[in-house]
């Protein structure tokens, strides 16, 4: 019985990873600023699942904290899964630092400072697998989410990286890039069906991935080939259009 | 997008497919979003998975509990099971059937949430022994209009307990239930299913057999003369080990397997109706189809043959339909004629209904009542409800009410002549919901909201 641990448990797609994954027979360890709203949760994957569920409060801004926060987890996790993110308000970031700052600390300072306590853990025990929930807004950069876009570019990177180094270690980094979801952060926007896939969707490609140590998985397959189609479109013809 | 909208807007019906409307769906994962979707200005109705079938979870914003839906203890000793509201049967049998324990009550869907469940205060095949479904709650929250979260049951709180307990929704938000489970040795239901030539006889039947805690029957209302109302009545008990083969009692709490097929797009109305006269037919005229049959089942086929087929409801086509019930004292016989009279002379369209018999109960807004129920759908069609209303007068004129759950059209004085204890609901209404923020469409259309 492996023991998974999940930084940004309150998300909609990190509950279904949670609930698929205890459904799979994993112990969970969910990590998130706010554990006490968290606790329906715990019982309820306890009870279903008869697997041992426990709440630890984890804040990504917190960087400082990371490495301890980790050490301090008993049992250390097998795997480790980095859902956490921030969109964030571009226009209101462009102008006011607080808010691009805390785009970037959420989605790369914060997620490297607690992957890497996790990667040196791993390194050194030769097991272990990491999971980071990157985004496709990382491909390239759009005026329309930049910060954000620039800091899961980053981390997607770090991810490649640290998978290039762990290898020689046996252990597993698996990059997630899921396209649209429908969660309680986009339920009053109005997504493009084929392209949108449902919490409970991402954790099933997720858990497959797992299993086949697949590198780098979309959860819509399309958005492969989308953004292939971003990516080469050339850069002077880029740079004019509205995106 | 407008920054007021808190969901997205869509349009939305219940199990009737009528009506429909465009509305703000609210979908809360913590308690803490409940509170604030309910504080908000602006009206509003709770709603669990739209499996009533007329308008009481319809309005122009909903609080839907899909997402709330967690288990909070399961004391697999005692029986007691507390969950958050919008949790849905089929997901509490999964957990607690293994452990030898049985909802104590259900409906012919397993596709209901707990708070749906308490909000019609449903009654199943065995309302006659063990009453409705808020009879078996020992203890809920519910999130009043102003925000305020309080604990209620029949010992406490209970005049909101009373009027939260079939009042369609109207109180506030159910958060968390807890309740008592029913013990079982087996997940199989020993069935007996009797053929009854006609209503006389499976009136009779009922009295014969009414120490049997599941009963129900299936009436042809289309059936004239000396046949007229001949049925088959199902009868059933948990099955106890010894009465399993020795293949099921390798592990007689199995559940059963997961067969489902989705209707995929909407019929024309004749369609379902053909095919469930086929099967009447051919289970009543069957040739292995003896007077009796006696069979172990599993609890899925036995409880909810229909949830076998996903969205079967698109089977009445893009109009919708109806589904009529109502309940009629025990002294009222000559009225159930009546209707089915009524019923088979207008051709209304249904082939088949459920008969059922409900047990005493005393409730304030609650749909049971000594007597017989008698439930059958109709496809929405031209000059329909003029017919119903005509159903109405004979209900009526026999003491006896329709069921909220199931209705979209009934007028406002077929409630008030039904219900007697309205001005009690109302003045507890006005108590929890003072500004009229808790409202659906149903609400507004009977008077419960809007006009008092
Ligand atoms: C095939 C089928 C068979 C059925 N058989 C039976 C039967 O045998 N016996 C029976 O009694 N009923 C039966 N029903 C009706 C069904 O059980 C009820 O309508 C039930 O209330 C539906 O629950 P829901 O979760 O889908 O809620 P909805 O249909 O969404 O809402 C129903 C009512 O409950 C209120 N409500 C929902 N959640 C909450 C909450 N958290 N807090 C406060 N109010 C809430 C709504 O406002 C609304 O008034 C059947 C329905 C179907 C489709």
């Amino acid at each position: 019985m492996n023991t998974v641990l999940i930084l940004g448990a309150s998300s909609d797609m990190a509950v279904a990873i949670a609930k698929k994954l205890a459904g799979e027979g994993n112990n969970i360890q969910l990590a998130a600023r706010n554990v006490e709203r968290l606790k329906p949760l715990q019982s309820d994957l306890s009870i279903r699942h008869s697997i041992t569920c426990t709440l630890h409060e984890f804040d990504a801004e917190r960087s400082d904290q990371h490495a301890a926060f980790f050490m301090g987890l008993d049992p250390a996790p097998d795997v480790t899964i980095c859902v956490f993110g921030y969109l964030g308000n571009q226009t209101l970031a462009e102008n006011d630092w607080k808010e691009c700052e805390r785009t970037i600390q959420v989605n790369y300072t914060g997620a490297v400072s607690i992957l890497n306590a996790a990667a040196n853990h791993y390194a050194a025990k030769k097991a272990g697998l990491i999971i980071g929930i990157s985004s496709v807004a990382g491909e390239r950069g759009r005026q329309s989410n930049y910060f954000y876009g620039s800091a899961k570019a980053g981390f997607t990177a770090y991810l490649a990286g640290m998978r290039n180094r762990l290898f020689h270690h046996g252990v597993h980094v698996l990059t997630v890039k899921p396209g649209f979801v429908y969660t309680r952060m986009t339920e009053a926007l109005t997504l493009p069906k084929p392209l949108t896939a449902t919490p409970e969707q991402v954790a099933i490609a997720i858990d497959k991935a797992m299993k086949k140590k697949k590198n780098t998985i979309y959860v819509k397959w399309f958005w492969r080939w989308i953004m292939l189609i971003i990516k080469s479109i050339p850069e002077p013809i880029f740079k004019k259009l509205k995106m | 997008m407008n920054p007021m909208k808190q969901g997205p807007v869509k349009d939305i019906a219940n199990w009737g497919n009528y009506p429909v409307m465009a509305s703000e769906e609210n979908t809360p994962v913590f308690l803490e979003d409940i509170r604030r979707y309910v504080t908000i200005p602006g009206t509003f109705i709770p709603r669990g998975n739209g499996r009533c079938y007329g308008d009481a979870s319809l309005a122009s914003r909903t609080i839907c509990t899909t997402k709330f839906d967690k288990i909070l203890s399961f004391d697999a000793g005692q029986g007691i099971f507390e969950c958050e509201s919008g949790l849905t049967l089929d997901r509490i049998l999964e957990v607690v059937v293994p452990k030898g324990w049985f909802l104590p009550v259900t409906p012919g869907t397993k596709f209901i949430t707990v708070g749906g469940a308490i909000a019609s205060d449903v009654h199943g095949k065995n309302h006659h022994v063990d009453g409705c479904f808020s009879h078996h709650v020992r203890e809920m929250d519910v999130l009043v209009a102003d925000g305020r979260l309080i604990t209620c049951g029949p010992q406490q709180e209970t005049d909101l307990f009373e009027a939260t307990c079939g009042g369609m929704g109207l109180t506030g938000v159910i958060t968390r239930v807890r309740f008592q489970l029913k013990k079982i040795e087996t997940s199989y239901i020993r069935q007996k299913q009797v053929k009854a030539a006609n209503l006389e006889e499976v009136l009779m039947l009922f009295d014969k057999y009414k120490d049997y805690t599941y009963s129900v029957a299936w009436i042809d209302c289309l059936k004239k003369g000396r046949g007229f109302g001949r049925s088959i009545l199902i009868l059933g008990e948990h099955a106890a080990v010894s009465d399993l083969t020795p293949q099921q009692q390798k592990d007689p709490l199995q559940l059963p397997k997961k067969k489902q097929i989705t209707f995929p797009f909407n019929l024309p109305s004749w369609v379902l109706n053909t095919f469930t006269v086929k099967a009447f037919n051919f289970l009543y005229y069957g040739k292995n189809f003896k007077k009796e049959i006696n069979n172990t089942v599993s609890y899925e086929p036995f409880f909810y043959p229909l949830d076998a087929i996903l969205h079967w409801n698109r089977g009445y086509g893009k109009k919708g339909f109806i589904q009529y019930q109502f309940v009629l004292p025990m002294e009222s016989k000559q009225g159930l004629i009546e209707i089915l009279q009524t019923i088979s002379n207008k051709g209304l369209g249904s082939f088949l209904a459920v008969l059922k018999i409900f047990g005493k109960q005393e409730s304030l807004i609650g749909f049971p009542m000594e007597g017989y129920t008698l439930a059958l759908d109709i496809p929405v069609r031209k000059g329909l409800f003029e017919t119903l209303d005509q159903l109405d007068e004979i209900v009526l004129r026999y003491n006896g009410r329709l069921y909220m759950s199931k209705d979209a059209r009934m007028k406002p004085d077929v409630l008030e002549a039904g219900y007697p204890n309205l001005a009690r609901f109302r003045s507890i209404l006005h108590k929890y919901n003072p500004d009229q923020k808790l409202r659906s469409v149903q609400s507004d259309r009977l008077f419960l909201t809007h006009k008092s």
